[in-house]
């Protein structure tokens, strides 16, 4: 999993039917100290996650997961919301 | 596998059901003579691993799915082990 910033959502009208009811949201990968890691990309909400929150996103296939039994077409998907986090001094980058 | 040092903790209170009571860290994977790799993300530990310490990690959902020992987890990296120590021939 990888932390990153809700920078938007994005409304998709014409879909995949499994993608029905599901919010998409842009999201900006960070690294430890909060800086951008990489680039913007588009993930399926599974907890309600609203623009400006650091949340945590999981990569691939089991981004579809959290709406089983719907075979949701996705390789990304928010999984938690990030309340706080703590680093130690070394490798923040 | 990867190996990785633990570089903080991560609070959530709303989260995918299958985290429930999991302990989610904050690692850096780095090379054998420790310098840092790529950004730093989050596993979930099956292990009881603590901050500063050098782990191991997989990176991929099934395998993490196991180590965490929940169906259908929505995870993708997972501490499996605590390192003792690397030895590395040139």
């Amino acid at each position: 999993m990888q932390l990153a910033k809700v920078i938007g959502d994005i409304v998709v009208t014409r879909k995949d039917d499994n993608l029905t009811g599901i919010k998409l949201m842009v999201l900006q990968p960070i690294a430890a100290d909060g800086s951008i890691a990489g680039r913007t990309l588009v993930a399926v909400d599974a907890v309600g996650a609203g623009v400006g929150e650091t949340v945590f996103f999981v990569r691939g296939k089991e981004a579809s997961f959290p709406f089983h039994p719907t075979e949701v077409p996705t390789d990304a998907g928010i999984v938690g919301i990030v309340d706080h986090y703590d680093v130690i001094d070394e490798f923040t980058n | 596998m990867q190996i990785a040092k633990v570089i903080g903790t991560v609070v959530a209170t709303q989260k995918h059901r299958t985290f429930e009571g999991a302990k989610l860290l904050l690692v850096q994977p780095v090379a054998p003579d420790e310098t840092p790799r790529g950004t730093p993300l989050l596993a979930v530990d099956s292990v009881g691993a603590g901050v500063h310490e050098k782990v191991l990690i997989v990176l991929e959902g099934r395998a993490a799915g196991e180590a965490l020992g929940r169906k259908a987890a929505p995870v993708d990296a997972a501490i499996i082990g605590i390192v003792d120590r690397v030895d590395v021939q040139e």
